[in-house]
């Protein structure tokens, strides 16, 4: 009894202090981030006036935002209408679930729930997302939302093919689809996106017995297919959260504002945080299957004091990188949004159906066939 | 007639899209560095950094009635500057200068002068059609008030922001 009461507190530690502590910041700052960093990609400087650089501009405009009027239109399905902004904010969040976004930290995996069926959980929270857009846009009851929700669900499906049969590969190789499993293999073979993986190199010294077993022809054989899937996925993640050059369902040029045409206030933000989630979990996931997650080269990776000084400062560095390595991936997300244009729709339906479904299911093979090759080690 | 264009045939690097994408997003981070790192600055900072004394004199900002290096208004409430606004924001009420005074062969001055600057739209018809010289757009740019009966200038203020100007005027002149 005490034991699965130990239990519910840690994890509901864990959840609250990743969502309050972490996500809702980070999807804050990631929008004071875009408007930064788009500021500047077009020489401009951006919002910089509310604190030093403009740091409390997100809380000037969640002020702003609630204390908006609420307006509901006339015309609208009230119920959906209500229900689908937070359809759009909470499967996001719940994907964050299965992330393993630190090693231990004071003797507890910094996992919220350990899950052998890690990946399917994120790809099954993450598509639910659509509903909240194609519930926004069917009950806004006027056409461009309507038009918006339709482009959203379209997209979002014909791209979850891609997106889940990119990263087929790297469960062959990794034997699990636990999400702590493929960081524990990275971790021990190297990051699944980089081609060779110097080993033997520690805060303790150089082991150039194991240095010298660093150049391994397998693993630069497997990066080229992996390196494809990496590609695949990140511009089906692209899609998938609707981001530029995919922002089909919103694209403020030709619909208005999509989805949210007829939204306002704090309902429009749940939609505008919800997006910044999904990226954010989008940016996770990219981390957790190809970056390595927490792990940081050359550093340990298992603590055996977890209530020493360093024991606590070592979790902390772990828990930092992974998030580090987030708003790095935010970046270019941001960064590509500023660069490339809209597709256009049938332009986007021919890259999804003909092109990347294609090349993710060659790429299974590829690897299929490299694997069978292999020597088991 | 119809002119038929071909199509270009698209290389494939083209049609991969991801050479064209990189050289895309070298061009953007490079715009993102020269401004991070300050080697670039193209926006001024408003209300700390001006732009007023690179003004060029031919500046169009706030319409302003002028005196004379002597002190005297030039304005002789002729009306062409009212009749002549386009949005109508200027309202001119002449009175008449009495019989024997100095200047009487002007007959007329402007007992009220006003601009409505909310209407205003800086065109400067009224510096151009004036007979006297005696309207100018000057530099005055950021006029704000908090309701609209602080943002109708009269003639005191315009002459606050007038000042004085020197030149050819036909007013002082006794044989026009």
């Amino acid at each position: 009894m005490t034991d699965l009461l130990f239990l519910i507190v840690v994890s509901l530690a864990k959840t609250l202090g990743l969502l309050f502590l972490v996500i809702l910041p980070m999807v804050s700052y990631t929008v004071y981030a875009e408007r930064r960093v788009s500021a500047m990609i077009q020489d401009r400087v951006g919002p910089n006036r509310v604190g030093i650089y403009g740091l409390l501009q997100p809380i000037a405009d969640a002020a702003k935002l609630l204390l908006k009027e609420d307006f509901t239109p006339a015309h609208v399905n009230k119920f959906y209408y209500w229900l689908a902004p937070a359809c759009a904010m909470a499967p996001a969040i719940m994907a964050l679930a299965v992330i393993p976004f630190g090693s231990t930290f004071l003797g507890q995996p910094m996992v919220v729930a350990n899950v052998d069926i890690g990946v399917l959980w994120v790809f099954a929270v993450s598509s639910l997302g659509v509903y909240g857009i194609v519930l926004a846009g069917w009950s806004s009851n006027s056409k461009f939302p309507f038009l918006g929700g339709i482009r959203s669900s379209s997209q979002m499906i014909s791209y979850e093919l891609s997106l889940g049969l990119s990263v087929i590969p790297i469960f062959l190789i990794c034997r699990t689809l636990n999400l702590t499993g493929i960081v524990n293999y990275q971790i021990e073979h190297g990051w699944l996106i980089s081609p060779i993986w110097i080993k033997g190199i520690s805060i303790h010294g150089v082991d150039f017995q194991a240095l010298a077993g660093s150049f391994d022809i397998w693993k630069i054989l497997l990066w080229i297919p992996l390196f494809i899937s990496f590609v695949v996925f990140m511009v089906s993640m692209f899609a998938e959260t609707n981001r530029l050059p995919f922002d089909l369902p919103e694209s403020e040029t030709e619909l208005v504002g999509g989805y949210h045409t007829e939204y306002s206030s704090m309902k429009f933000a749940l939609f505008f945080l919800g997006e910044y989630a999904a990226m954010i979990v989008g940016s996770a996931v990219i981390v957790t299957l190809f970056f390595g997650a927490w792990h940081v080269p050359f550093l340990p990776t298992t603590i055996s004091e977890p209530f020493s000084f360093w024991g606590i400062v070592l979790g902390l560095i772990h828990i930092t990188a992974f998030f580090v390595k987030v708003a790095l991936l935010l970046f270019i997300f941001i960064w590509v949004r500023w660069t490339l244009p809209r597709f256009r729709y049938d332009q986007l339906m021919h890259l999804g159906w003909y092109f990347f479904i294609e090349i993710a299911l060659v790429n299974v093979f590829i690897v299929a066939i490299i694997l069978a090759f292999m020597p088991k080690s | 007639m119809a002119i038929t264009i071909n199509r270009p045939k698209l290389t494939l690097a083209e049609k991969a899209y991801f050479p064209a994408i990189l050289t895309g997003l070298r061009i953007t981070i490079g715009h993102f560095f020269k401004i991070v790192s300050g080697k670039k600055k193209v926006t001024m900072q408003y209300p700390e950094e001006k732009w007023d004394k690179d003004l060029p004199a031919h500046y169009r900002g706030a319409p302003t009635l002028v005196k004379d290096e002597q002190g005297r208004e030039r304005c002789v409430a002729c009306q062409l500057c009212e009749f002549i606004c386009p949005p109508r924001a200027i309202t001119i009420h002449p009175g008449e200068i009495p019989e024997g005074e100095r200047w009487r062969k002007v007959e007329k001055f402007p007992k009220e002068f006003e601009i409505d600057m909310i209407r205003c739209i800086y065109c400067g018809l009224c510096e151009e059609v004036c007979p006297e010289q005696a309207i100018f757009l000057r530099k005055d740019y950021a006029i704000t008030g908090l309701n609209r009966q602080e943002m109708v200038h009269d003639k005191a203020k315009l002459y606050e922001l007038g000042g004085v100007m020197t030149g050819l005027v036909n007013k002082w002149n006794e044989k026009k």
